[in-house]
């Protein structure tokens, strides 16, 4: 029958040649190949002593950014925890009190908020659901623990410290900003 | 006397603790190998290139819990790895590790025990040598060990009669069984005496040999008595702790040995090119055979590991094909070829 696609080889049965059959040149040329590996460059990296570097779009563990005068963003809209597939996401609103100005930068602010690390995928969908850019992937990675209780991560480990803020200008380029400026993102503003 | 017997210790156990060491080192070297051979660097993390690695190994060995089956036969269990222990280390007496040292005008030989016979008794402690899997194996009383233990034991007895075919071939050239003999005869080498490695006479002879090393040691491509992904750990599924070192080490020492003697009967042994030629003292000729002899063993062993991370393993219907159809008859007509002109050239 003629071949539709023409990738279709035509396998022959043929006896093998003596060379062949006594194995020999064969077990040669494999041991050749090996012989080569033995002194080629070792793809290990050496990791505590050597990491290896993070793409720039690299997923990593959560941030809750601050505004420029340092206070939260975030304003527990719960965009996030709807976009969130893995249903990771839990936060409680609270209305802000006058002589917190400085700490957050709206009225409402989430007083609660929480991720369950071992419930996230990663996926940053609640990064791009957030209409404030309050919540960031970073290339930081999540570190192991012996409970479950302590994956879930709340605002004492999200919020970045007014000290030592965290960079996520990779993640959040002008190609982002632009996308961000569509009309379909006009909830963003 | 005395002197005597204090030398014979000395030797004794100079060989005994050279031959563990190197069978502890070959398995760091193993790794390192097989890493190479795969593109990844190895253990590294116990000192210096983790050259400390098999001590860790060592203590971990002694450390572990010791399982002794219930239902497993148990004086039976314990015999087992002594008996794989004991044999390897046997088999080094024969070997001439060198030629002789003159000390105070007397002559040292570097060889523990001269014994006329020397092949034969190495045949006969290596063939011992696959009881000590065939009791381990079905004392542990498990369907896998037994298993293991049948084809360690049907793998050996084809094997070495491939292997015992191919030397006497070379027997009929050297005509003398004693190692220090055959290693004697090869010496000079290129240079004034043109005695020539066996290898050059038995080229046939010395492939059909190494290739039943290979299974007397149950290396790859054959080591189907252990077969990891088929049989779990074969004869050592149940042992644990340092027995099951010691059926590992006894690995380790049998390609020690198998190499040695590879060494010293093909190879020249502790011969090596021009030695009459360069004007050495007689002790400094010895030492340096020594030591090319270790280079040989050496590159032996490396050969093992080579060719272990480059083959997959022989089925067993295979195996025995080789085996018997294989290498015996290939054997056979080595052996009359090399008798017809032994015959045309006298």
């Amino acid at each position: 029958m003629e071949s539709l696609s023409g990738r279709s080889k035509v396998v022959v049965k043929k006896e093998m040649t003596f060379s062949e059959r006594i194995y020999l040149p064969a077990i040669l040329g494999g041991a050749l190949i090996t012989l080569r590996h033995l002194f080629r460059r070792k793809s290990t990296i050496k990791y505590p002593e050597k990491k290896r570097e993070f793409s720039d779009v690299w997923r990593g563990q959560h941030v809750l950014k601050r505004d420029d005068k340092g206070a939260e963003r975030c304003t527990a809209c719960g965009l996030c925890a709807v976009s969130c597939p893995a249903e990771a996401i839990t936060m409680t609103a609270a209305e802000r009190k006058k002589d917190e100005e400085h700490l957050y930068r709206e009225e409402r602010y989430a007083s609660k908020y929480e991720i369950n690390m071992l419930r996230c995928i990663f996926c940053g969908l609640c990064e791009e659901a957030c209409p404030k850019e309050a919540i960031f992937l970073t290339d930081r990675l999540v570190p192991t623990e012996f409970q479950r209780e302590d994956f879930i991560y709340g605002k004492d480990k999200l919020v970045e410290p007014v000290d030592q803020r965290i960079d996520v200008t990779k993640r959040q380029t002008p190609d982002v900003l632009e996308f961000k400026k569509n009309k379909r993102f006009a909830h963003n503003k | 006397m005395t002197d005597y017997l204090l030398y014979k210790l000395i030797l004794v156990a100079a060989i005994f603790g050279i031959t563990l060491l190197i069978a502890m080192y070959s398995t760091y070297f193993e790794r390192k190998v097989a890493a190479f051979i795969q593109d990844r660097v190895g253990p590294d993390r116990a000192g210096p290139f983790g050259i400390l690695q098999p001590l860790a190994d060592g203590v971990k060995f002694f450390m572990k819990e010791e399982i002794i089956p219930n239902v497993s036969n148990k004086t039976l269990f314990i015999l087992g790895p002594c008996i794989a222990m004991i044999t390897a280390l046997m088999a080094g007496v024969v070997i001439p590790w060198g030629g002789s040292l003159e000390i105070n005008g007397v002559q040292y030989s570097l060889q523990i025990a001269d014994i006329n016979i020397g092949i034969l008794y190495i045949f006969a402690v290596v063939s011992i040598g696959v009881y000590g899997i065939m009791i381990g194996g079905w004392a542990s009383n498990n369907k896998f060990s037994l298993l293991g233990a049948i084809r360690a034991s049907a793998q050996m007895i084809s094997y070495e009669l491939a292997m015992g075919l191919s030397i006497i071939a070379l027997i009929m050239v050297t005509g003398t069984l004693s190692m220090k003999e055959i290693a004697a005869m090869q010496g000079g080498g290129v240079g004034s005496d043109w005695n020539m490695w066996h290898i050059v006479y038995q080229p046939v002879g010395f492939m059909i040999f190494i290739i039943c090393a290979f299974a007397e040691c149950n290396r790859m491509p054959f080591d189907l008595p252990e077969t990891e992904t088929e049989l779990v750990g074969g004869y050592h599924t149940e042992y644990s702790s340092m027995k099951l070192g010691f059926y590992l080490f006894a690995e380790y020492i049998n390609m020690f040995t198998s190499s040695a003697v590879m060494a010293t009967l093909f190879f020249g042994g502790y011969n090596f090119p021009f030695m009459n030629d360069l004007g050495l003292s007689q002790n400094a000729i010895t030492i340096i055979g020594t030591i090319g002899l270790f280079i040989k063993i050496f590159f032996f062993i490396f050969f093992f590991m080579w060719i272990r991370w480059t083959l997959p393993r022989f089925r067993y219907d295979q195996l025995m094909n080789l085996g018997w159809k294989g290498l015996i008859p290939l054997a056979i007509l080595n052996l009359v070829i090399t008798g017809v002109v032994m015959i045309l050239l006298d």
